[in-house]
């Protein structure tokens, strides 16, 4: 589903990405890990479309098309979705309002019915008690004041409701407490099927508890120096990054 | 946070209102006078007492300097070379819609405002002023059964002189300001309302006023008297259509509230903006000010003014009778080379007088936007409050906004309390809600609606469409 060959990526003139290959097939979940500016949400940000990162060398195809020609509406459109590292605030803009002017305008491009309030807030409320969303978070701006672990949980929430065949989670275990770890592994858990891949960049084992992966690989200095079962991950925890170098 | 240059692209701008209707004028030639001006009190068959009034204030206007404080550039305004009166040629006094010439309606038709009473939105009567006159007042009828006279102000002039003697220049005097003074030497048409007591007007009233000829300026006057413990609510649109040359507009609206009387005064200004390069455009000079003068009285400004090359625009509320209610509620939008400077008067004088201020600007590409208001308490406004809430939204680099208030408390038991915001549309932001399957103008759409919402909730229902909509256009393009 997802080809990444050779990727190599400058952002403000330095070179991020260097030669990173890795190939996810449908129904598959592989775990990124690797140190501190690393490159991980490079990588993400790389494959959700967002300026300012040039691609120098590479290619990236999913479902055989050119991934990086499309702009990111269209990405979205085709079922690309990224839970930010970082969820962005928008002040005045309620959540429900938010979500479904996204779902809506997904559901346009790929020629499904928009759905109306009504249908709309009975498919939001539906979602949100998948990830165990706060009901009053819906009614409140977009990530404005939610705290940590609620602008994560709210990330998986939209990924929900717009139902991806790729998603991306940017550390999205981090921050939150262990009951809700449990949830928002749960809601991944659920969206899991034979259609969907997952590509889940995490520093820390106990996600992988939860929502297990088929690949894990490991990506230093923008390169993917190692890859391996499961396993891998209960390894990096013992030992650290040092020894695999770069 | 800091936007990247690619958001400056996309501020390129549709508008949909600039066409011209081929329609034969009856145009005065450029210039200005006295001989003018008894030509449109001519023309209008007016009173002796009103030119006399016109005559004093242009005699006071030829002693004023054109005010140079607000924070707009522009070439000088050469008042020579503008021509004053222009009608559509017909018969002089209409007794149907059915007179109303056909190109006339259509224009109308194409601005999205139907005239004829059967298309009408349901419980909206509609005056139309078409360059300088009016040309259409719908719902006549109904209004009259519950007493409300709702008509143009020539018409009120010569129908019901005594209310208009009295309450014309009451609120904005001749001298009041340069354009007031011109304003009030020349005006032409305009709307007059007057809601008799205890009567809660049975519809919105509305009135669009449209500049069709080249080289003319627009001087409407309104005129509202709301009688005790009677409501009225207003809206006013505008449209003009593009040329390259800058169009003048300055017209005075005075509304009068007694005791218990609310006005309601809605403004949706959509005058022609210029093009992307700044060139063309109106000129938006405009006096609005209303009167508490009854105990209890309220009277709410709400604007959202996305046209004009430049705004120059200040809705205040004098606040005389006990407890009495001020509101303004305001979005200004600047694009490409749009300067506005806008804002509110509050003057507190009256005991326990209440006034709220939003503000919302938004600016973008080289728009620059000040908000300028000004609160004052006199001596005797025992117990006056006022909050005031200035935000301000940037998109792109290459904007600017400017917060500019005055505060003068004489009244120590005044509270008065002032916030103000400035935030920009960052590119995390818009490519936030790309990732999210959003187009980057929906985002900007989004976004921009969700900065106004509370002012756009001020506007009756129908009209909060037609300005969240405006608002789009107005800004397409605005990121690249
Ligand atoms: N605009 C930029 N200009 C220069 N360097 C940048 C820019 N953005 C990111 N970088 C650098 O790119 C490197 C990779 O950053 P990235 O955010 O991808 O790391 P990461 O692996 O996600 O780290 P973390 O685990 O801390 O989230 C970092 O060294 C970072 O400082
Ligand atoms: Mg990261």
């Amino acid at each position: 589903m997802l080809k990444i060959e050779n990727l190599h990526v400058r952002v403000g003139g330095t070179e991020i990405l260097k030669g990173l290959s890795l190939e996810l097939g449908a129904g598959e979940v592989h775990a990124i890990m690797g140190p501190n500016g690393s490159g991980k949400s490079t990588l993400s940000y790389v494959l959700a479309g967002r300026d300012g990162y040039e691609v120098t060398e590479g290619r990236v195809l999913y479902d055989g098309v050119d991934l990086l020609a499309l702009a990111p509406e269209e990405r979205a459109a085709k079922g690309v979705f990224l839970a930010f590292q970082y969820p962005v605030e928008i002040p005045g803009v309620s959540n429900v309002y938010f979500l479904k002017a996204a779902v809506n305008a997904v559901r346009k491009a790929r020629g499904e019915k928009e759905l109306d309030a009504i249908e709309f807030m009975r498919f939001a409320r539906e979602k949100a008690k998948l990830v165990a969303l706060d009901a009053e978070l819906l009614k409140r701006a977009v990530n404005s004041g939610f705290s940590g672990g609620e602008k994560k949980r709210n990330e998986v929430f939209q990924m929900a409701a717009l139902e991806p065949r790729l998603a991306i989670l940017d550390e999205t275990d981090s921050g939150l407490d262990i009951d809700a770890l449990r949830i928002v592994s749960d809601g991944v858990n659920a969206l899991r099927g034979p259609d969907r891949a997952m590509l889940v960049i995490t520093h820390y084992q106990r996600l992988l508890d939860y929502i297990v992966p088929d690949r894990v690989h490991v990506l230093v200095d923008g390169r993917i120096v190692r890859s391996g079962d499961k396993t891998l991950a209960g390894e990096l925890e013992a030992r650290g990054y040092a020894e695999l170098g770069g | 946070m800091t936007a990247p240059q690619d958001i400056e692209g996309i501020l390129a701008k549709r508008y949909d209102a600039g066409f011209v209707t081929d329609i034969e004028q009856d145009t005065a030639p450029p210039g200005l006078d006295e001989g003018t001006i008894r030509m449109i009190s001519g023309k209008k068959e007016e009173p002796s007492w009103l030119l006399d009034w016109r005559l004093e204030a242009f005699a006071r206007w030829r002693r004023m300097r054109e005010p140079r404080w607000a924070k707009v550039e522009y070439p000088a305004i050469d008042y020579q070379a503008i021509s004053y009166y222009s009608a559509p040629k017909q018969k002089p006094k209409l007794e149907s819609l059915d007179e109303v010439d056909p190109k006339l309606l259509e224009t109308y038709a194409k601005l999205g405002i139907p005239l004829h009473e059967q298309k009408l939105l349901a419980g909206v009567a509609v005056d139309a002023v078409f360059d300088s006159v009016s040309v259409a007042t719908t719902f006549k009828a109904k209004l009259g059964e519950a007493g409300v006279i709702f008509c143009s102000i020539s018409e009120a002039v010569r129908e019901h002189p005594e209310l208009v003697r009295r309450y014309l220049g009451s609120v904005v005097p001749t001298t009041d300001n340069f354009f007031a003074a011109l304003n009030s030497a020349v005006f032409t048409d305009g709307s007059f309302v007057y809601v008799p007591k205890g009567v809660r007007c049975p519809m919105e009233l509305s009135t669009y006023f449209r500049i069709n000829a080249s080289n003319t300026g627009q001087f409407e006057r309104t005129l509202i008297v709301a009688d005790e413990g009677s409501y009225v609510s207003y809206l006013e649109g505008c449209t003009a259509p593009m040329r390259d040359e800058n169009q003048l507009h300055a017209a005075v609206v005075e509304l009068v509230a007694l005791a218990d009387a609310e006005i309601k005064y809605s403004t949706v200004q959509n005058w022609y903006p210029g093009d992307e390069n700044g060139v063309g455009g109106i000129y938006n000079f405009v006096t609005k000010r209303g009167r508490c003068a009854g105990a209890r009285s309220k009277i709410a400004w709400t604007q959202v003014e996305t046209g004009s090359a430049i705004t120059w625009k200040y809705p205040s509320c004098i606040l005389e009778g006990e407890g009495s209610v001020g509101e303004f509620y305001s979005v200004a939008l600047s694009n490409h080379y749009q300067q506005a400077d806008t804002g509110t008067k509050m003057i507190h004088v009256g005991p326990n007088t209440r006034s709220t201020i939003v503000s919302k600007g938004i600016s973008a590409g080289h728009g620059q936007q000040t908000y300028r208001g000004g609160v004052t308490i006199a001596r005797g406004a025992t117990g006056a409050r006022n909050h005031t809430q200035c935000d301000s939204l940037l998109i792109g680099n290459s904007c600017g906004a400017h917060t500019i208030p005055y505060v003068d408390v004489q009244n120590r038991t005044a509270q008065v309390e002032h916030e103000a915001t400035t935030s920009r549309i960052g590119e995390d932001q818009l490519f936030y809600c790309r990732a999210r399957g959003l187009s980057e103008e929906d985002a900007v759409g989004l976004i921009v609606n969700g900065f106004c919402k509370e002012v756009l909730n001020e506007l009756p229902m129908e009209f909060a469409v037609e300005a969240q909509k405006l608002l789009g256009i107005s800004l397409e393009g605005a990121v690249g």
